[in-house]
Protein backbone atom coordinates (compact mmCIF):
# COMPACT_ATOMS: atom_id res chain seq x y z
CA UNK A 1 0.00 0.00 0.00
CA UNK A 2 1.37 3.36 -0.90
CA UNK A 3 0.19 6.96 -1.08
CA UNK A 4 -0.28 7.97 -4.70
CA UNK A 5 -1.41 11.46 -4.03
CA UNK A 6 -1.21 13.92 -1.21
CA UNK A 7 -2.96 17.22 -0.73
CA UNK A 8 -0.19 18.50 1.48
CA UNK A 9 3.07 17.31 -0.02
CA UNK A 10 6.57 18.05 1.10
CA UNK A 11 7.22 20.94 -1.22
CA UNK A 12 10.91 21.52 -0.73
CA UNK A 13 13.99 19.34 -0.73
CA UNK A 14 15.73 21.50 1.85
CA UNK A 15 16.04 20.18 5.41
CA UNK A 16 12.85 20.94 7.31
CA UNK A 17 12.98 23.63 9.97
CA UNK A 18 11.22 23.63 13.31
CA UNK A 19 8.79 26.34 14.41
CA UNK A 20 8.30 27.59 18.00
CA UNK A 21 5.38 25.26 18.77
CA UNK A 22 7.12 22.14 17.43
CA UNK A 23 7.70 20.39 20.77
CA UNK A 24 4.26 21.41 22.01
CA UNK A 25 2.55 19.90 18.95
CA UNK A 26 4.39 16.61 19.50
CA UNK A 27 3.43 16.62 23.18
CA UNK A 28 -0.24 17.02 22.11
CA UNK A 29 0.09 13.90 19.95
CA UNK A 30 0.37 15.60 16.57
CA UNK A 31 1.53 13.75 13.49
CA UNK A 32 4.10 16.02 11.87
CA UNK A 33 4.72 16.39 8.12
CA UNK A 34 6.87 18.60 5.92
CA UNK A 35 5.06 21.65 4.61
CA UNK A 36 6.46 24.91 3.21
CA UNK A 37 9.90 24.00 4.52
CA UNK A 38 8.80 23.33 8.10
CA UNK A 39 7.69 20.39 10.15
CA UNK A 40 4.01 21.04 10.74
CA UNK A 41 1.16 19.19 12.48
CA UNK A 42 -1.13 17.57 9.92
CA UNK A 43 -3.49 16.03 12.46
CA UNK A 44 -3.96 15.19 16.12
CA UNK A 45 -6.94 12.89 16.70
CA UNK A 46 -8.10 12.76 13.06
CA UNK A 47 -9.12 15.14 10.31
CA UNK A 48 -12.87 14.44 10.47
CA UNK A 49 -13.08 14.96 14.24
CA UNK A 50 -10.89 18.08 14.14
CA UNK A 51 -12.89 19.53 11.26
CA UNK A 52 -16.16 18.97 13.12
CA UNK A 53 -14.71 20.40 16.35
CA UNK A 54 -13.76 23.62 14.56
CA UNK A 55 -17.22 23.97 12.99
CA UNK A 56 -18.89 23.45 16.40
CA UNK A 57 -16.45 24.88 18.95
CA UNK A 58 -13.02 26.49 18.46
CA UNK A 59 -9.87 25.12 16.86
CA UNK A 60 -6.34 26.39 17.42
CA UNK A 61 -4.19 26.34 14.28
CA UNK A 62 -0.46 27.01 14.12
CA UNK A 63 0.27 29.08 11.01
CA UNK A 64 3.68 30.29 12.12
CA UNK A 65 5.17 29.17 8.80
CA UNK A 66 3.45 32.11 7.14
CA UNK A 67 5.45 35.26 6.49
CA UNK A 68 4.80 38.30 8.67
CA UNK A 69 6.23 41.50 7.25
CA UNK A 70 6.17 45.09 8.50
CA UNK A 71 6.58 48.08 6.18
CA UNK A 72 7.52 51.59 7.19
CA UNK A 73 9.11 54.69 5.73
CA UNK A 74 8.03 57.67 3.70
CA UNK A 75 5.55 57.02 0.93
CA UNK A 76 4.86 53.45 2.00
CA UNK A 77 1.19 53.51 0.93
CA UNK A 78 1.93 54.81 -2.55
CA UNK A 79 4.85 52.41 -2.95
CA UNK A 80 2.76 49.39 -1.94
CA UNK A 81 0.03 50.47 -4.36
CA UNK A 82 2.52 49.92 -7.19
CA UNK A 83 2.67 46.22 -6.17
CA UNK A 84 -0.78 45.48 -4.75
CA UNK A 85 -3.99 45.98 -6.76
CA UNK A 86 -5.92 46.90 -3.60
CA UNK A 87 -6.71 50.27 -2.07
CA UNK A 88 -3.94 50.76 0.49
CA UNK A 89 -4.23 54.56 0.83
CA UNK A 90 -7.86 54.15 1.85
CA UNK A 91 -7.13 51.39 4.37
CA UNK A 92 -8.07 52.83 7.78
CA UNK A 93 -6.09 52.24 10.97
CA UNK A 94 -6.96 48.89 12.57
CA UNK A 95 -8.45 47.53 9.36
CA UNK A 96 -7.31 44.59 7.24
CA UNK A 97 -7.80 43.65 3.58
CA UNK A 98 -7.27 40.62 1.38
CA UNK A 99 -4.91 41.35 -1.50
CA UNK A 100 -2.47 39.78 -3.96
CA UNK A 101 0.90 40.27 -5.55
CA UNK A 102 0.60 40.18 -9.34
CA UNK A 103 3.36 39.75 -11.90
CA UNK A 104 3.77 41.78 -15.13
CA UNK A 105 1.42 39.43 -17.00
CA UNK A 106 -1.21 39.73 -14.29
CA UNK A 107 -0.49 36.25 -12.90
CA UNK A 108 -0.82 35.75 -9.15
CA UNK A 109 2.51 35.54 -7.29
CA UNK A 110 0.81 35.24 -3.90
CA UNK A 111 -2.34 36.08 -2.01
CA UNK A 112 -2.02 37.87 1.30
CA UNK A 113 -3.54 39.96 4.07
CA UNK A 114 -2.58 43.59 4.50
CA UNK A 115 -3.39 45.65 7.60
CA UNK A 116 -2.78 49.13 8.95
CA UNK A 117 -1.84 48.87 12.63
CA UNK A 118 -2.30 52.55 13.53
CA UNK A 119 0.52 54.72 14.86
CA UNK A 120 3.06 52.65 16.75
CA UNK A 121 0.46 50.00 17.58
CA UNK A 122 2.47 47.04 16.27
CA UNK A 123 6.26 47.08 16.02
CA UNK A 124 6.25 50.60 14.51
CA UNK A 125 4.97 49.15 11.23
CA UNK A 126 2.87 51.48 9.06
CA UNK A 127 1.60 48.44 7.17
CA UNK A 128 1.59 44.79 8.32
CA UNK A 129 1.34 41.97 5.83
CA UNK A 130 0.86 38.21 6.14
CA UNK A 131 1.92 36.12 3.14
CA UNK A 132 1.99 32.38 2.45
CA UNK A 133 4.78 30.35 3.99
CA UNK A 134 5.94 28.58 0.82
CA UNK A 135 6.24 31.88 -1.07
CA UNK A 136 7.42 34.28 1.64
CA UNK A 137 11.07 34.52 0.56
CA UNK A 138 10.13 34.91 -3.12
CA UNK A 139 7.59 37.58 -2.13
CA UNK A 140 10.16 39.49 -0.12
CA UNK A 141 12.65 39.29 -3.00
CA UNK A 142 10.03 40.59 -5.41
CA UNK A 143 9.07 43.43 -3.08
CA UNK A 144 12.68 44.46 -2.32
CA UNK A 145 13.27 44.63 -6.05
CA UNK A 146 10.22 46.81 -6.69
CA UNK A 147 9.96 49.05 -3.62
CA UNK A 148 11.86 52.34 -3.35
CA UNK A 149 14.75 52.63 -0.86
CA UNK A 150 12.67 54.87 1.42
CA UNK A 151 10.39 51.95 2.25
CA UNK A 152 11.82 49.65 4.90
CA UNK A 153 10.68 46.04 4.96
CA UNK A 154 11.00 44.06 8.19
CA UNK A 155 10.57 40.29 8.15
CA UNK A 156 9.11 39.64 11.61
CA UNK A 157 10.72 36.21 11.77
CA UNK A 158 10.57 36.05 15.58
CA UNK A 159 6.77 36.34 15.62
CA UNK A 160 4.63 33.21 15.78
CA UNK A 161 1.14 33.24 14.26
CA UNK A 162 -1.81 31.20 15.48
CA UNK A 163 -5.43 31.16 14.35
CA UNK A 164 -8.37 30.46 16.65
CA UNK A 165 -11.38 29.54 14.52
CA UNK A 166 -14.96 28.48 15.15
CA UNK A 167 -18.24 29.66 16.67
CA UNK A 168 -16.82 29.59 20.21
CA UNK A 169 -13.55 31.36 19.28
CA UNK A 170 -14.90 34.76 20.36
CA UNK A 171 -15.90 33.76 23.88
CA UNK A 172 -12.77 31.63 24.31
CA UNK A 173 -10.32 34.36 23.34
CA UNK A 174 -12.21 36.97 25.39
CA UNK A 175 -11.64 34.98 28.58
CA UNK A 176 -7.86 35.36 28.08
CA UNK A 177 -7.72 38.63 26.19
CA UNK A 178 -10.59 40.97 27.15
CA UNK A 179 -11.54 43.41 24.43
CA UNK A 180 -10.99 41.10 21.48
CA UNK A 181 -14.73 40.37 21.35
CA UNK A 182 -15.29 43.98 20.24
CA UNK A 183 -13.52 43.37 16.92
CA UNK A 184 -15.58 42.72 13.81
CA UNK A 185 -14.48 40.73 10.76
CA UNK A 186 -11.35 42.24 9.19
CA UNK A 187 -10.72 44.58 12.12
CA UNK A 188 -7.49 44.30 14.10
CA UNK A 189 -5.78 45.72 17.14
CA UNK A 190 -3.02 45.54 19.73
CA UNK A 191 -3.81 43.60 22.90
CA UNK A 192 -1.90 42.11 25.82
CA UNK A 193 -1.90 38.72 27.49
CA UNK A 194 0.17 38.16 30.67
CA UNK A 195 2.36 41.11 29.76
CA UNK A 196 2.93 39.77 26.24
CA UNK A 197 2.07 42.04 23.31
CA UNK A 198 -0.43 40.51 20.85
CA UNK A 199 -1.54 41.69 17.44
CA UNK A 200 -5.02 40.30 16.84
CA UNK A 201 -7.16 40.41 13.70
CA UNK A 202 -10.67 39.00 13.41
CA UNK A 203 -10.02 36.86 10.37
CA UNK A 204 -8.90 33.41 9.33
CA UNK A 205 -9.21 30.94 6.51
CA UNK A 206 -11.86 28.45 7.56
CA UNK A 207 -15.08 30.38 6.83
CA UNK A 208 -15.78 30.47 10.57
CA UNK A 209 -15.67 33.45 12.87
CA UNK A 210 -12.24 33.64 14.45
CA UNK A 211 -8.96 35.39 14.99
CA UNK A 212 -5.38 35.39 13.84
CA UNK A 213 -2.96 36.26 16.61
CA UNK A 214 0.64 37.34 16.14
CA UNK A 215 2.71 36.74 19.29
CA UNK A 216 6.45 36.60 20.01
CA UNK A 217 7.74 33.09 19.32
CA UNK A 218 9.09 32.70 22.86
CA UNK A 219 5.61 33.26 24.35
CA UNK A 220 3.49 31.23 21.96
CA UNK A 221 3.76 27.88 23.75
CA UNK A 222 2.39 29.29 27.01
CA UNK A 223 -0.36 31.03 25.05
CA UNK A 224 -1.31 27.88 23.13
CA UNK A 225 -1.34 25.98 26.40
CA UNK A 226 -3.62 28.57 28.02
CA UNK A 227 -6.00 28.52 25.03
CA UNK A 228 -6.19 24.72 24.94
CA UNK A 229 -6.91 24.63 28.67
CA UNK A 230 -10.24 26.29 27.81
CA UNK A 231 -13.11 23.86 27.29
CA UNK A 232 -13.94 25.32 23.84
CA UNK A 233 -10.46 24.90 22.33
CA UNK A 234 -8.54 21.99 20.83
CA UNK A 235 -5.45 22.04 18.61
CA UNK A 236 -6.26 21.36 14.95
CA UNK A 237 -3.89 20.24 12.19
CA UNK A 238 -3.28 21.36 8.64
CA UNK A 239 -5.39 18.50 7.27
CA UNK A 240 -8.59 19.96 8.72
CA UNK A 241 -7.47 23.48 7.87
CA UNK A 242 -7.41 22.36 4.24
CA UNK A 243 -10.85 20.71 4.29
CA UNK A 244 -12.36 23.71 6.14
CA UNK A 245 -10.99 26.26 3.68
CA UNK A 246 -12.12 24.13 0.72
CA UNK A 247 -15.68 24.02 2.11
CA UNK A 248 -15.43 27.79 2.62
CA UNK A 249 -14.61 28.17 -1.10
CA UNK A 250 -11.31 29.89 -0.32
CA UNK A 251 -8.46 29.36 -2.79
CA UNK A 252 -5.13 27.94 -1.65
CA UNK A 253 -1.96 29.37 -3.11
CA UNK A 254 0.17 26.83 -5.00
CA UNK A 255 -2.95 24.78 -5.71
CA UNK A 256 -5.90 26.93 -6.83
CA UNK A 257 -3.75 30.00 -7.44
CA UNK A 258 -0.37 30.36 -9.13
CA UNK A 259 1.30 32.63 -11.72
CA UNK A 260 -0.72 31.06 -14.57
CA UNK A 261 -3.89 32.29 -12.90
CA UNK A 262 -5.40 35.78 -13.19
CA UNK A 263 -7.10 37.77 -10.45
CA UNK A 264 -10.41 38.17 -12.26
CA UNK A 265 -10.53 34.54 -13.43
CA UNK A 266 -9.78 33.50 -9.86
CA UNK A 267 -12.87 35.45 -8.75
CA UNK A 268 -10.72 37.72 -6.60
CA UNK A 269 -11.89 40.94 -8.24
CA UNK A 270 -13.36 41.99 -4.88
CA UNK A 271 -9.80 42.66 -3.71
CA UNK A 272 -9.34 45.27 -6.45
CA UNK A 273 -11.32 48.33 -5.41
CA UNK A 274 -12.95 50.66 -7.94
CA UNK A 275 -10.34 53.41 -7.74
CA UNK A 276 -7.52 50.95 -8.42
CA UNK A 277 -9.36 49.35 -11.36
CA UNK A 278 -9.83 52.78 -12.91
CA UNK A 279 -6.52 54.42 -12.04
CA UNK A 280 -4.29 51.40 -12.35
CA UNK A 281 -0.69 52.09 -11.41
CA UNK A 282 0.04 48.54 -10.22
CA UNK A 283 1.93 45.69 -11.82
CA UNK A 284 -0.50 43.46 -13.71
CA UNK A 285 -3.16 46.15 -14.24
CA UNK A 286 -3.35 45.62 -18.02
CA UNK A 287 -4.60 42.04 -17.59
CA UNK A 288 -7.13 43.09 -14.97
CA UNK A 289 -8.55 45.82 -17.27
CA UNK A 290 -8.67 43.45 -20.20
CA UNK A 291 -10.44 40.69 -18.27
CA UNK A 292 -12.90 43.11 -16.65
CA UNK A 293 -13.89 44.21 -20.16
CA UNK A 294 -13.82 40.94 -22.07
CA UNK A 295 -14.02 38.32 -19.32
CA UNK A 296 -11.28 35.84 -18.46
CA UNK A 297 -10.67 32.76 -20.59
CA UNK A 298 -11.13 30.44 -17.65
CA UNK A 299 -12.51 30.69 -14.17
CA UNK A 300 -12.04 29.18 -10.74
CA UNK A 301 -15.21 27.26 -9.87
CA UNK A 302 -16.57 24.98 -7.19
CA UNK A 303 -17.58 21.45 -8.15
CA UNK A 304 -20.07 19.19 -6.45
CA UNK A 305 -19.44 15.53 -7.18
CA UNK A 306 -21.89 12.70 -7.48
CA UNK A 307 -21.24 9.62 -5.37
CA UNK A 308 -18.53 9.23 -2.74
CA UNK A 309 -15.32 8.99 -4.78
CA UNK A 310 -13.22 12.15 -4.21
CA UNK A 311 -11.64 13.92 -7.19
CA UNK A 312 -8.20 15.25 -6.31
CA UNK A 313 -5.85 17.94 -7.52
CA UNK A 314 -4.74 17.32 -11.13
CA UNK A 315 -7.84 15.40 -12.25
CA UNK A 316 -9.09 16.39 -15.72
CA UNK A 317 -12.51 18.01 -16.12
CA UNK A 318 -14.60 17.28 -19.21
CA UNK A 319 -17.71 18.72 -20.85
CA UNK A 320 -18.87 15.74 -22.86
CA UNK A 321 -15.66 14.50 -24.49
CA UNK A 322 -13.95 17.89 -24.47
CA UNK A 323 -11.25 18.60 -21.90
CA UNK A 324 -12.29 21.93 -20.34
CA UNK A 325 -10.30 22.19 -17.13
CA UNK A 326 -8.52 20.69 -14.16
CA UNK A 327 -9.22 20.10 -10.48
CA UNK A 328 -6.93 22.23 -8.29
CA UNK A 329 -8.16 21.16 -4.83
CA UNK A 330 -10.41 18.30 -4.00
CA UNK A 331 -11.32 15.92 -1.26
CA UNK A 332 -14.02 14.69 1.02
CA UNK A 333 -15.90 17.54 2.71
CA UNK A 334 -16.73 16.47 6.26
CA UNK A 335 -19.43 19.09 6.90
CA UNK A 336 -21.04 18.61 3.47
CA UNK A 337 -20.72 14.82 3.84
CA UNK A 338 -19.68 14.36 0.21
CA UNK A 339 -16.68 14.92 -2.03
CA UNK A 340 -16.23 18.48 -3.33
CA UNK A 341 -13.59 20.16 -5.42
CA UNK A 342 -12.34 23.44 -6.74
CA UNK A 343 -10.89 23.79 -10.22
CA UNK A 344 -10.34 25.85 -13.33
CA UNK A 345 -12.68 25.50 -16.29
CA UNK A 346 -12.94 27.45 -19.54
CA UNK A 347 -15.47 30.26 -19.17
CA UNK A 348 -18.28 28.80 -21.33
CA UNK A 349 -18.49 25.91 -18.85
CA UNK A 350 -18.15 27.94 -15.65
CA UNK A 351 -21.78 28.83 -14.92
CA UNK A 352 -23.27 27.37 -11.73
CA UNK A 353 -25.25 24.25 -12.61
CA UNK A 354 -23.17 23.28 -15.67
CA UNK A 355 -22.95 19.47 -15.82
CA UNK A 356 -19.37 18.24 -16.22
CA UNK A 357 -17.45 15.05 -15.58
CA UNK A 358 -14.13 14.44 -13.86
CA UNK A 359 -11.74 11.65 -14.70
CA UNK A 360 -10.55 9.67 -11.69
CA UNK A 361 -8.35 6.64 -12.38
CA UNK A 362 -9.75 6.23 -15.89
CA UNK A 363 -13.38 6.52 -14.78
CA UNK A 364 -15.60 9.53 -15.44
CA UNK A 365 -17.57 10.70 -12.44
CA UNK A 366 -20.46 13.14 -12.76
CA UNK A 367 -19.95 16.63 -11.36
CA UNK A 368 -21.64 19.99 -11.53
CA UNK A 369 -20.40 23.56 -11.19
CA UNK A 370 -21.50 24.57 -7.70
CA UNK A 371 -21.99 27.90 -5.99
CA UNK A 372 -19.32 28.61 -3.40
CA UNK A 373 -18.94 28.60 -0.47
CA UNK A 374 -20.04 25.00 0.06
CA UNK A 375 -20.56 25.84 3.75
CA UNK A 376 -21.85 29.32 4.56
CA UNK A 377 -19.36 31.77 6.06
CA UNK A 378 -20.04 32.81 9.64
CA UNK A 379 -17.90 35.93 9.85
CA UNK A 380 -18.66 38.30 12.73
CA UNK A 381 -19.92 41.44 10.99
CA UNK A 382 -21.72 44.48 12.41
CA UNK A 383 -25.50 44.15 12.33
CA UNK A 384 -26.78 46.49 9.63
CA UNK B 1 -6.15 -20.64 9.20
CA UNK B 2 -2.92 -18.70 9.11
CA UNK B 3 -2.40 -14.97 8.86
CA UNK B 4 0.40 -13.42 6.84
CA UNK B 5 1.55 -9.82 6.45
CA UNK B 6 3.29 -7.86 3.70
CA UNK B 7 5.70 -4.96 4.07
CA UNK B 8 3.05 -2.89 2.23
CA UNK B 9 0.86 -3.28 5.34
CA UNK B 10 -1.64 -5.80 4.02
CA UNK B 11 -2.79 -8.82 5.98
CA UNK B 12 -3.78 -12.10 4.35
CA UNK B 13 -5.80 -14.88 5.95
CA UNK B 14 -5.33 -18.17 4.13
CA UNK B 15 -7.96 -20.87 4.35
CA UNK B 16 -7.42 -23.65 1.81
CA UNK B 17 -6.95 -21.99 -1.54
CA UNK B 18 -8.81 -18.79 -0.56
CA UNK B 19 -7.00 -15.72 0.77
CA UNK B 20 -8.82 -12.84 2.47
CA UNK B 21 -6.98 -9.53 2.12
CA UNK B 22 -7.17 -6.31 4.13
CA UNK B 23 -4.96 -3.53 5.41
CA UNK B 24 -3.44 -3.56 8.87
CA UNK B 25 -4.37 -1.50 11.88
CA UNK B 26 -1.06 0.32 11.47
CA UNK B 27 -1.99 1.21 7.87
CA UNK B 28 -5.44 2.55 8.70
CA UNK B 29 -3.94 4.57 11.53
CA UNK B 30 -1.45 6.12 9.10
CA UNK B 31 -4.14 6.85 6.50
CA UNK B 32 -6.54 8.53 8.89
CA UNK B 33 -10.27 8.80 8.23
CA UNK B 34 -11.20 6.61 5.28
CA UNK B 35 -14.00 7.98 3.11
CA UNK B 36 -14.04 5.68 0.08
CA UNK B 37 -12.78 2.24 -0.91
CA UNK B 38 -12.59 1.15 -4.54
CA UNK B 39 -12.78 -2.64 -4.68
CA UNK B 40 -11.83 -5.04 -7.48
CA UNK B 41 -14.57 -6.73 -9.50
CA UNK B 42 -15.37 -10.37 -8.86
CA UNK B 43 -13.51 -12.46 -11.44
CA UNK B 44 -10.67 -9.97 -11.87
CA UNK B 45 -7.27 -11.65 -11.98
CA UNK B 46 -4.11 -10.17 -10.56
CA UNK B 47 -0.44 -10.94 -10.57
CA UNK B 48 1.32 -10.39 -7.25
CA UNK B 49 2.04 -6.68 -6.87
CA UNK B 50 -0.71 -5.42 -9.23
CA UNK B 51 -2.91 -2.54 -8.11
CA UNK B 52 -5.98 -4.29 -6.73
CA UNK B 53 -7.89 -1.65 -4.76
CA UNK B 54 -7.75 2.01 -3.83
CA UNK B 55 -8.40 3.44 -0.40
CA UNK B 56 -9.21 7.14 -0.11
CA UNK B 57 -8.70 9.00 3.12
CA UNK B 58 -9.78 12.61 3.63
CA UNK B 59 -6.41 13.75 2.39
CA UNK B 60 -5.02 11.13 0.01
CA UNK B 61 -5.65 8.18 -2.28
CA UNK B 62 -3.53 5.06 -1.70
CA UNK B 63 -3.17 1.91 -3.78
CA UNK B 64 -3.62 -1.51 -2.27
CA UNK B 65 -1.57 -4.16 -4.08
CA UNK B 66 -2.52 -7.75 -4.69
CA UNK B 67 -0.29 -9.56 -2.17
CA UNK B 68 -0.56 -12.79 -4.18
CA UNK B 69 -1.43 -13.81 -7.73
CA UNK B 70 -4.94 -15.09 -8.23
CA UNK B 71 -8.57 -14.42 -9.06
CA UNK B 72 -10.91 -12.26 -7.00
CA UNK B 73 -13.84 -14.35 -5.78
CA UNK B 74 -15.55 -11.80 -3.53
CA UNK B 75 -15.27 -8.11 -2.65
CA UNK B 76 -16.43 -6.73 0.69
CA UNK B 77 -19.41 -4.70 -0.47
CA UNK B 78 -20.05 -3.57 3.12
CA UNK B 79 -17.19 -1.09 2.57
CA UNK B 80 -19.16 0.67 -0.16
CA UNK B 81 -21.76 1.77 2.38
CA UNK B 82 -19.42 2.11 5.32
CA UNK B 83 -15.80 2.80 4.31
CA UNK B 84 -15.05 3.77 7.92
CA UNK B 85 -15.16 0.03 8.78
CA UNK B 86 -11.54 0.04 7.61
CA UNK B 87 -10.77 2.41 10.49
CA UNK B 88 -12.93 0.78 13.12
CA UNK B 89 -12.23 -2.89 12.37
CA UNK B 90 -9.37 -3.10 9.86
CA UNK B 91 -8.28 -6.65 10.54
CA UNK B 92 -11.73 -8.29 10.66
CA UNK B 93 -14.94 -6.72 9.23
CA UNK B 94 -12.92 -4.18 7.26
CA UNK B 95 -11.45 -6.80 4.88
CA UNK B 96 -11.19 -5.77 1.21
CA UNK B 97 -11.47 -8.88 -0.98
CA UNK B 98 -11.05 -12.65 -1.15
CA UNK B 99 -8.98 -14.28 -3.87
CA UNK B 100 -8.29 -17.81 -5.10
CA UNK B 101 -4.56 -18.29 -4.71
CA UNK B 102 -2.84 -19.17 -7.99
CA UNK B 103 0.53 -20.10 -6.55
CA UNK B 104 0.88 -20.99 -2.86
CA UNK B 105 4.68 -20.69 -3.10
CA UNK B 106 4.13 -16.90 -3.09
CA UNK B 107 3.19 -17.21 0.59
CA UNK B 108 6.80 -17.93 1.36
CA UNK B 109 8.62 -14.76 2.24
CA UNK B 110 5.54 -13.10 3.76
CA UNK B 111 5.77 -12.15 7.44
CA UNK B 112 3.94 -13.73 10.33
CA UNK B 113 2.40 -11.56 13.04
CA UNK B 114 5.55 -11.45 15.19
CA UNK B 115 7.76 -10.47 12.26
CA UNK B 116 5.26 -7.80 11.15
CA UNK B 117 5.12 -6.31 14.65
CA UNK B 118 8.91 -6.05 14.65
CA UNK B 119 8.80 -4.53 11.15
CA UNK B 120 6.31 -1.86 12.24
CA UNK B 121 8.30 -1.10 15.38
CA UNK B 122 11.33 -0.44 13.19
CA UNK B 123 9.51 2.17 11.05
Amino acid sequence: MTATEDVLPIEEELPLEKLPLDAWHRAQGARMVGFAGYEMPIQYEGIMAEHAWTREHAGLFDVSHMGQIGFSGEGVDAALETLLPSDIKGLKPFRQRYSMLLDEEGGILDDLMVARPGDGAFDDAAIYMVVNGATKYDDMGWMIEHLPDEVVMNHMADQALVALQGPEAGEALATLVPGTADLFFMQCGAFEWNGVALWVSRSGYTGEDGFEISIPGDAVEAFAQALCALPQVKPIGLGARDSLRLEAGLPLYGHDLDPRVSAIGADLGFAIQKRRREEGGFIGHARVVCELADGPGSRRVGLSIEGRLPAREGASIYAGDVLVGEVTSGGFAPTVGAPIAMGWVSTPHAAVGTPLSIEVRGKRIAAEVAAMPFVQHKYHRPKS
Amino acid sequence: MSRYFTDEHEWIDVEGEIATVGITDYAQEQLGDIVFVELPAEGATFAKGDDAAVVESVKAASDVYAPLSGEVVEANTALEDEPALVNSDPEEDGWFFKMRIADTSELEGLMDEGAYKKFVASL
